[in-house]
């Protein structure tokens, strides 16, 4: 177990337990907006610690190049997508709940 | 490790699933979608270097632009009721 694979573990836990996180929040979370911030952040993340644990084990070849496009596109798309998505959401009249403070 | 990953991710996309089932809004379910094809990326990375086929990287790389653009598509339907082929949407 050299120091890449145990860095490319701990890499991959992180960003698993942030895709995680990320789909609980989507259940959990009581309203769409705040749904939205689950649906688009936190999967972001762990899909970037997940695809830098994969660049750690792939080494410096054409793989980890493609590996690092994914990233940057991820980074690119998901967050745009879910802000097109909460602007379409709010034009069709879906509005916050006021206070959910129950 | 890859396989913790590999089973985090699909657990993931269920969770997806469920809230594309239960979503009120048709908004949740576009969202729950739209989580369930990101993580579908990160499986098709993950289970290609479980099986040591590591040039399937371009199909992660395809299906992270084509989930985007059917996002966008998804949402200027339901936006307009049509893709906008008509006066209503050029305004």
């Amino acid at each position: 177990m050299s120091v890449i694979e145990i860095s490319s573990g701990v890499l991959l836990a992180l960003g698993t337990f942030f895709c995680v996180t990320g789909g609980i929040g989507l259940l959990r979370l009581p309203d769409f907006y705040s749904r939205a911030h689950a649906g688009g952040l936190p999967d972001t993340l762990g899909a970037t610690l997940i695809l830098a644990g994969l660049v750690l084990l792939a080494g410096p070849n054409l793989i980890a190049v493609k590996l690092v496009m994914v990233g940057v596109l991820l980074h690119v798309t998901s967050p745009t997508g879910v802000h097109a998505l909460a602007k379409a959401a709010y034009s069709r009249g879906v509005r916050a709940e006021e206070d959910s403070s129950e | 490790m890859l396989e913790f990953a590999s089973i985090g991710i699909l657990v993931t996309m269920s969770l997806a699933l469920v809230r594309a089932l239960l979503g009120p809004t048709v908004y949740d379910r576009i969202l729950a979608l739209n989580l369930f094809s990101t993580k579908t990326v990160l499986l098709i990375a993950v289970a290609g270097f479980l099986t040591g086929r590591p040039e399937w990287l371009d199909l992660a790389l395809l299906y992270t632009l084509i989930s985007f653009i059917s996002l966008l598509a998804v949402l200027r339907f339901s936006k307009y009721g049509n893709l906008g082929d008509d006066e209503r949407a050029k305004r």
